[in-house]
């Protein structure tokens, strides 16, 4: 085992040890798709979008893989808290190491979560175009949470302590999640909200999975997988120099 | 006798601030030497500085004769350091975190298990392997540190005021292992303390430093000679002043101060 290797594994064991954090964060995931499918479910219909669970599922796992992606990210802060960070930063490694470690565990942690909610989501009532869809959508939760717990990483990196993640969750991942694609279609978007969910990743990683569990453009889908790669290579590239330059 | 680490005109400034002003100093091979000072006198940012954790803003530092900006990686593998503050993860247990610094120095799988069963045994952790860190005591978690940063066998040993909040008992146990290994091992020892005491017990060379500037170096029997005090208390409140300084900003409040971002809605 190496120093990445490592690294992947204390974010498992801590992710399986904290029982309270796994279902913490299913809770929110579980009510956007209970009440908004649910409740917003008929109008959806008669507005002619078909069966709203349908087009809600893909949006409300992509969500929790992203939370799940920033917040393992951000936990560089609490590792800075408690001191751990220290104990990895004078290690004989690469720091590019330590953090490759660090996203690729907190990414694991985050695909883990989202196939929860896509299990949840299934007894809910969502129906599958077919099973071989599972295997793109896999790739696509991978890609999502490698971009967003790299851009978490990133952020904590330059962040000293909790008090700046409000801010945070307010400006950028709230935004990131609403303007995506993930709780309605984005055709009917003013001009430049519908340019806003073009700069955002998350958006064609939510048409990536949609296409993979309810079928559509193979084309599309291989230009949302591109388009994911390059951006979760320049966040990590991005995140790695963040991370580089922490001093304690 | 060689020189371990050899420190020229350092340096560290934050912003205005200057923590350390162009100190200098040599650390023998085997020898225990400390770094005394008030607080606030920069002991934790030369510490830091010498393990590579924050980068001087000038001057020069070899260890082992390796230049400190060009070898990070390879100096790194020189030291074991125990820090003033917890640097445990404290949801693994104490076999994991053992376990876990041994992958990241690179310890073959071989002697891994050997040398982390010996050195659990050795500071009487052995039982409590498999409970999470968490559930241990001050004095525990300091051992476990311990044990923690001799596992890839370093040759030399930083230890931040390493007997701060802990019992007589815990104390006086820590000093016995580590006077054995330094004699046993020849481990080079690089302290910072308060406890005067624990200084003269062990009779290394010292440094104190003030304002981030060297105000006296030399054996405890030198420095009170040459104070004309009794003990080596008297003669550090003689060189350092009986004033009682605020706790000066830490180096994170000094890098806070020149972040523009995030600090919008902070007063600090």
């Amino acid at each position: 085992m190496n120093a990445i290797g490592a690294l992947w594994l204390r974010q498992i064991k801590r992710y399986l040890r904290s029982r309270s954090r796994l279902i913490g964060s299913l809770g929110q995931p579980l009510l956007f798709l209970l009440a908004l499918g649910f409740g917003f479910g008929p109008i959806f219909k008669k507005a002619g979008g078909g069966n709203y669970i349908q087009f809600l599922t893909p949006g409300i796992v992509a969500m929790g893989v992203l939370f799940t992606a920033i917040f393992s990210g951000i936990e560089v802060i609490w590792d800075r808290q408690f001191g751990f960070l220290k104990e990895t930063l004078v290690a004989p490694v690469s720091r590019i190491y330590i953090m490759l470690g660090r996203t690729l565990g907190g990414a694991t942690v985050a695909v883990i979560q989202g196939i929860l909610v896509l299990t949840i989501a299934t007894l809910a009532g969502f129906k599958w175009n077919s099973v071989i869809g599972i295997f793109p959508a896999l790739c696509f939760m991978f890609l999502i949470a490698v971009l967003f717990t790299a851009l978490g990483t990133g952020i904590a990196s330059v962040l000293e302590d909790m008090q700046g993640f409000q801010i945070i969750m307010n400006f950028l991942v709230m935004p990131i999640f609403f303007f995506s694609g993930s709780l309605f279609p984005l055709s009917g978007l003013p001009h430049f909200l519908g340019v806003l969910a073009a700069l955002n990743p998350l958006t064609y990683g939510i048409e990536g999975l949609r296409i993979s569990l309810l079928g559509g453009s193979s084309l599309r889908m291989a230009i949302d997988a591109l388009t994911l790669l390059v951006f979760s290579t320049a966040l990590l590239f991005i995140g790695s120099r963040l991370f580089e330059k922490i001093q304690i | 006798m060689e020189k371990i680490i050899e420190v020229k005109n350092l340096s560290k400034s934050f912003g205005e601030f200057q923590a350390v002003g162009g100190i200098s100093f040599n650390v023998k091979k085997g020898e225990v030497f400390s770094l005394l000072g008030p607080n606030g006198a920069g002991k934790t940012t030369t510490i830091k500085m010498l393990t590579t954790l924050i980068e001087p803003s000038s001057g020069s530092v070899h260890i082992g004769g390796l230049s400190l900006t060009e070898n990070k990686i390879a100096i790194r593998r020189q030291f074991g350091i125990v820090f003033q503050d917890s640097s445990l993860d404290e949801d693994l247990t104490a076999e994991e975190n053992m376990f876990f610094h041994a992958v990241l120095y690179g310890i073959s799988r071989k002697t891994r298990q050997e040398k982390i069963s010996d050195l659990l045994k050795f500071f009487g952790l052995w039982e409590r392997r498999s409970d999470l860190v968490k559930h241990f005591s001050g004095g525990m978690k300091k051992r476990l540190e311990i044990a923690r940063a001799l596992s890839h066998d370093p040759p030399l040993l930083f230890l931040d005021e390493p007997t701060s909040g802990l019992d007589p008992q815990n104390r006086s146990r820590l000093w016995e292992y580590l006077k054995e290994l330094n004699k046993t091992m020849n481990m080079t020892i690089f302290l910072t303390t308060h406890s005067m005491e624990e200084v003269e017990k062990v009779s290394g060379r010292i440094v104190i430093i003030d304002h981030g500037k060297i105000s006296a170096e030399g054996t405890p029997e030198e420095i009170k000679t040459r104070t004309e005090t009794k003990t080596l208390e008297e003669a550090f409140l003689t060189l350092t002043g009986r004033d009682i300084r605020e706790d000066a900003p830490t180096e994170s409040d000094h890098l806070r101060k020149g972040r523009i971002l995030w600090s919008g809605g902070r007063k600090k």
